[in-house]
């Protein structure tokens, strides 16, 4: 078989492979829509943005799977008035925190480089979702 | 360890079609609108998703673990953090496709600050780009994609003092 066809059948079987998930999300934030107040975001993202970022940061830490489902979920929770530093901070500790493969990680990398890591690049998702929202304001 | 991926992602389909049905026998009108508002969101997904696949079909073509490993081994210093960031980029597949290849690398001496920006960069998708558009748009993608690789390069300082200092 040639390296393109073997190529996009990797990318159909990776494609595939997350589908399941997505189909998940996307009925998930069906039923979320229609059964949760919309009022239910705002009392738990309060106003405060450093708070909000950090409750952001824990979900997107704590959640694991293909990026595009923190698109999803985040472009969601924009809609629904969630702030966008919450919602950036969501997305960046989503893929850059990995408290699922921390085990992994740990134990081919290094125990205290996976933890000193994850631990930074926490606090980092926070700092990079107030530097986006500043450009942005900015501009 | 994909295997158990794959059967978590079923197992969460399965959970979300049984909330569906509970709801289906209390409220059927919330399941119905429910339904319609996930189509819709699918829909304007299909475009998007055939663009990622195309992405994702060329970065396959173009790269490999190998070939990304030979080019990373070359650099070092300020050098070698560009080369993780591009690497990091463009790699493709899951995080943990890669742990071995990077723990290769450290035995053959490359750092942790390469490591740390390499794995940050991984965060940077470039075959997700189009949905990241389609759902924040084209200045914020770029803006946030901007700042992580810079952030990124900070990491790899962070990490590379760390580890000279006798933390790592």
């Amino acid at each position: 078989m040639n390296r393109l066809a073997e190529s996009a059948i990797k990318s159909g079987r990776s494609l595939y492979n997350t589908l399941p998930v997505l189909a998940g999300v996307i009925l998930l934030i069906g039923l979320i829509n229609t059964l949760v107040p919309k009022s239910l975001y705002r009392s738990v993202f309060t106003g405060n943005e450093i708070l909000n970022s950090l409750i952001g940061s824990g979900l997107g830490s704590l959640m694991a799977g293909n990026p595009v489902t923190s698109y999803i979920l985040g472009g969601e929770m924009l809609k629904q008035g969630v702030g966008l530093m919450a919602v950036t901070s969501f997305i960046v500790a989503w893929v850059t925190v990995g408290m699922v493969q921390l085990p992994a990680e740990s134990l081919l990398l290094g125990k205290r480089f996976a933890i000193l890591r994850n631990l930074i690049c926490f606090i980092f998702s926070i700092l990079v979702a107030g530097l986006t929202v500043m450009i942005l304001g900015a501009m | 360890m994909e295997i158990k991926v794959e059967y978590a992602g079923y197992y969460f389909l399965l959970l979300v079609i049984l909330a569906y049905l509970i709801t289906g026998f209390i409220n059927t009108g919330a399941v119905l609108s429910s339904l319609h508002f996930s189509l819709q969101i699918g829909l304007k997904l299909v475009p998007v998703f055939i663009l990622v696949f195309l992405l994702m079909t060329a970065f396959n073509y173009l790269l490999s673990p190998e070939r990304l490993k030979r080019h990373m081994e070359k650099f070092s210093g300020i050098k070698g953090l560009l080369i993780a960031v591009v690497g990091g980029i463009i790699s493709t597949g899951p995080i943990y496709m890669w742990y071995p290849m990077l723990r290769e690398l450290k035995r053959k001496g490359i750092g942790y600050g390469f490591i740390a920006t390499f794995l940050y960069n991984r965060a940077v998708k470039l075959p997700l780009i189009p949905v990241m558009i389609f759902y924040f748009g084209l200045k914020y993608t770029v803006v946030l994609s901007l700042v992580m690789i810079s952030v990124s390069v900070l990491l790899g300082f962070l990490f590379e003092k760390m580890e000279r200092g006798g933390i790592l």
